[in-house]
């Protein structure tokens, strides 16, 4: 892939259980969030670094944007419904700054 | 397709070009290019880019390993466009791509995003109950095979790769290209013969 370069290496490894931070930005004040409501708080697992990129919470307000890594988080599908198929799963790109050690 | 354009926002749009213009920010031969990569774009690229997955396992090495160098060389136009992940579909594992937050996909190679990709009904579904949807679309999957929604959240879009369906063998890569539409490439169908 040509993502481009970062200035810090990935933190997380394929296969690492992380959480995704319990944070709303939005009760705060003006944002521009790219992590879906639905997954905050919830544990998932690393699928792979996909690269590092400006961050677009930054990006949205014309702010200078430091490269964040971004990584393939998976998530089991029904227990963030309460509904759905053991073993379906959802896949997000979730910058490296929503994680949290799990 | 959305309703045609206004007179009011098209006299807008004129006012803006035009500010641009004078300010030097961007040229009419600019916007001209940009119009032509655009219009260019269509689902016949990312079908081709299926078809020659399943006959040419260098292209395939290639689009797994590169997708924005493999869909440029299928006759994609690239430039300053995000990056293109390729999500394989596997008799064990379905992809269906959505993006919840807004309406990301790939338009270098599928076109404009149809208006149920956009819809509010499609977003919340598709993560919420995938196989409903898919059961909607037609769309019959064997128990054991794990859904995987990916949601295009980011700086990636994403199209499926998905599985060469029995029956066509010894099928040239052109006539394979006919079976590939862009819903399948979104994972809300599978080819069929």
């Amino acid at each position: 892939m040509s993502a481009a370069p970062e200035s810090s290496p990935p933190r997380f490894a394929p296969g690492a259980r992380v959480r995704v931070k319990d944070d709303w930005p939005e009760t705060r004040g003006p944002c521009h969030i790219r992590t879906p409501y639905y997954v905050r708080g919830r544990m998932g697992q690393v699928v792979r670094p996909l690269g590092a990129f400006p961050n677009p919470e930054d990006l949205a307000f014309a702010r200078p944007a430091p490269r964040r890594q971004l990584y393939h988080v998976l998530f089991d599908q029904p227990p963030i419904w309460d509904e759905g198929k053991a073993g379906d799963t959802v896949m997000v790109e979730i910058f490296e700054h929503w994680l949290e050690e799990a | 397709m959305a309703a045609p354009p206004s007179g009011a926002s098209l006299a807008l749009l004129d006012k803006l070009v035009a500010a641009l213009n004078a300010k030097g920010l961007v040229s009419e031969t600019e916007i001209a290019e940009r119009q032509a990569i655009t219009d260019r774009a269509s689902p016949e690229i990312g079908a081709r880019m299926v078809a020659r997955a399943w006959t040419d396992p260098e292209y395939y090495a290639l689009l797994m390993r590169d997708g924005k160098a493999a869909a440029e060389a299928a006759g994609a136009s690239m430039a300053g466009a995000p990056e293109l992940g390729v999500l394989e579909n596997t008799p064990k594992q379905h992809h269906l791509v959505v993006c919840t937050l807004c309406s990301c996909y790939p338009r270098a190679l599928l076109g404009y995003p149809p208006g149920w990709y956009k819809s509010f009904a499609y977003r919340s579904r598709a993560v919420r109950e995938p196989r409903a949807v898919l059961a909607e679309w037609g769309t019959q999957l064997a128990d054991d095979v794990e859904i995987r929604v990916v949601d295009s959240t980011a700086d990636y879009r994403w199209m499926v790769l998905p599985m060469r369906p029995a029956g066509t063998e010894g099928w040239s890569a052109e006539k394979l290209a006919a079976i590939v539409t862009r819903d399948a490439l979104v994972g809300v169908t599978v080819p069929r013969v």
